[in-house]
């Protein structure tokens, strides 16, 4: 009983890295890494300006849902309606500006209709105290079923005035001026540069943040965050309209990207969304994930399309990489925590 | 003066009567037993004290005042902790984030607060150490012996200085030797004037801990005595009913 308060205070069972998912989005990155590096090799193409930068546009976007899809697989819950919600937001955005409105008043309209969505499934999963799988799945159908019913089915391509301005936010690209003399005169993709961001923020919410901490607290034993006074119901409220918010942001992106939305925008999204974030080490039992292995895990899955059709093995084989990668990352995981318990 | 005092309290739910005019009256720093067989209604006593459900009927004062309470963090405002039966305790997070769980210390200026990781750090390393517990901080508690756990449980409870620490069944899922040491973070509280209930079916814990121990029947109190004026086969006939009142 000498010791210290400072020397309890620095002391840990294990080192800094401590804590499975950390490892688990270790080991994603390492394989991230490694493919890449194969790939410069194997391909003449896949170090490209050209193909790396296609590369990032086209994960940011699952990247982006798949932070909001973090939070809610931390708290334990799951949402499955983030695909129809990015099309909904899409179809609102698109539409509101072809009515003649500003590029502001449809942005601001798509992300109103994402956090509507959001609300919904929020407030049964919380306070009515529904299954976020059921709840999710209603809304799947739900909000694409909507999408259907604005758009009347239709192709929507009149972006008003302000096509140009979505346009060059969701296609178009920043800092190539301050890139050129590093070989990428393309600059950063916008989508690319709104993850960055919006990965930092969440990053930083999750561990910096009582919401953060709350929503960990949550997914580990959500009895003992009741009792213990964190405010529960409204936390888990929040988690759903950020994931849905997250889809609205990618809506609106998708529209700027695409220059004209249709109503199978987004399907089957759902499925690459919840495996990046499962590959990027988050728990579907709750209590695990980070904002890094989000990102990681959406990179990935990119990287693996990308190398397969580079390596002109045809892309029908892609579902099979991704689902081995899922499995394999969480059997890695399993043998590890049952090393640790031994 | 009683720092706890239970008058008449009674508690039904629908037909059934799971209280019935129970009267107690705590000290500081007393240790008293609460005991029973199953479904005695020990586990109600203690939520109604701890502001989880409503009495049917009774009054609870707390320094000779009157209250009443809506919710559990009524109570805790009332000076009430709680060590519940299943610990609650998130596995994935660190001893510290355990024990400031709901009452996260936070810095920063304005409405920009963050997490004071050093500040809980160091508090919870207090506390161990005042509990006389090896638990570190740091560590994760799904990687902690019962012992530890329980450390963190009730570490929790000194948290906000807490008079009077409701126990229930600490002792009932840990090995004989983290059994010790749950004892030994009692006999701290005890010493630094906390009032402690303890529920308990492990007569052994009940006679080397409490000062007093009251038994329940049935809903009925059918004892409150000291433990030096009673013995362990006392005790037990009045559990099951062999003694009927003491
Ligand atoms: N929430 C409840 N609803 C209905 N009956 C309850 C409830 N909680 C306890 N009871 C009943 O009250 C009685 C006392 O239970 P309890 O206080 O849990 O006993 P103990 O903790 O002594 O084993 C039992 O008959 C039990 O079935
Ligand atoms: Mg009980």
């Amino acid at each position: 009983m000498s010791i210290s308060i400072d020397e309890a205070v620095s002391k840990q069972t294990h080192g800094t890295l401590s804590g499975l998912m950390a490892r688990q989005t270790f080991w994603v990155f390492v394989a991230f890494a490694v493919t890449i590096l194969l790939m410069s090799l194997a391909s003449d193409v896949f170090a490209t300006e050209k193909n790396l930068y296609n590369v990032f546009r086209n994960f940011a976007f699952v990247g982006i849902m798949a932070l909001g899809m973090t939070a809610v697989i931390i708290t334990g819950g799951i949402d499955l309606s983030v695909g129809s919600t990015l099309c909904l937001a899409a179809i609102v955005t698109s539409m509101t500006m072809g009515a003649g409105y500003s590029v502001e008043v449809g942005i601001i309209a798509g992300l109103a209709a994402s956090i509507a969505v959001g609300l919904v499934n929020g407030g049964l999963i919380a306070y009515v105290g529904m299954p976020s799988f059921v709840v999710t799945l209603g809304m799947l159908s739900v909000a694409r079923s909507l999408a259907q019913v604005i758009s009347n089915n239709q192709i929507v391509y009149q972006l008003g005035p302000d096509a140009n301005a979505i346009m060059a936010l969701g296609g178009g690209s920043s800092f190539g001026a301050l890139l050129s003399p590093f070989g990428a005169s393309g600059g950063i993709p916008n989508p690319a540069l709104v993850l960055l961001v919006l990965a930092l923020v969440a990053g930083f919410a999750f561990r910096w943040t009582r919401w953060g901490r709350h929503i960990f607290a949550i997914g580990g034993n959500e009895n003992a965050a009741t009792l213990t006074g964190v405010p529960v119901k409204a936390i888990k409220l929040s988690v759903y309209v950020v994931s849905a918010l997250m889809a609205g942001i990618a809506g609106v992106l998708e529209v700027g990207w695409l220059g004209s939305v249709t109503v199978n925008l987004g399907t089957g999204m759902e499925l690459q969304v919840i495996a990046a974030s499962v590959i990027g080490g988050a728990n579907l039992a709750g209590g695990a994930g980070t904002a890094f292995g989000a990102v990681i895990g959406s990179a990935l899955i990119e990287v693996i399309r990308n190398s397969l059709i580079l390596l002109g093995i045809p892309t029908f084989w892609q579902g099979t990489f991704v689902g081995c990668f899922i499995v394999v990352a969480v059997l890695v995981d399993r043998i590890r925590a049952m090393r640790q318990s031994n | 003066m009683a720092i706890l005092e239970l008058n008449q309290i009674s508690k039904h739910f629908g037909a059934i009567q799971a209280l019935n005019g129970i009267s107690i009256a705590l000290e500081e720093g007393e240790v008293v037993g609460l005991m029973g067989d199953n479904g005695a209604g020990k586990s109600t006593l203690v939520k109604i004290i701890a502001g989880n459900f409503h009495p049917s009927g009774g009054e609870i004062r707390i320094g000779g005042r009157p209250v009443q309470f809506n919710r559990p963090v009524e109570a805790r405002e009332n000076g009430i902790e709680v060590v519940y039966q299943d610990l609650a305790l998130c596995d994935n997070l660190t001893a510290a984030a355990n024990v400031f769980l709901g009452r996260e210390v936070r810095k920063g200026f304005g409405p920009l607060k963050i997490l004071d990781y050093n500040a809980m750090y160091r508090r919870a390393a207090e506390l161990f150490k005042e509990l006389k517990s090896e638990t570190r901080p740091r560590d994760l508690v799904r990687q902690m012996s019962g012992g530890q756990r329980q450390a963190v449980a009730i570490a929790r409870t000194r948290l906000s200085d807490a008079k009077i620490v409701l126990m229930d069944e600490p002792t009932a899922a840990i090995s004989v030797r983290q059994v010790a040491e749950v004892l030994n973070l009692i006999r701290r509280l005890k010493d630094q004037g906390v009032a402690v209930v303890l529920i308990s079916h492990r007569m052994p814990d009940v006679f080397s801990v409490c000062d007093r121990v009251v038994v329940l029947r049935r809903g009925t109190k059918v004892a409150d005595k000291p433990i030096a004026a009673t013995s362990p086969e006392e005790v037990t006939g009045l559990i099951t009913g062999a003694i009927q009142e003491a």
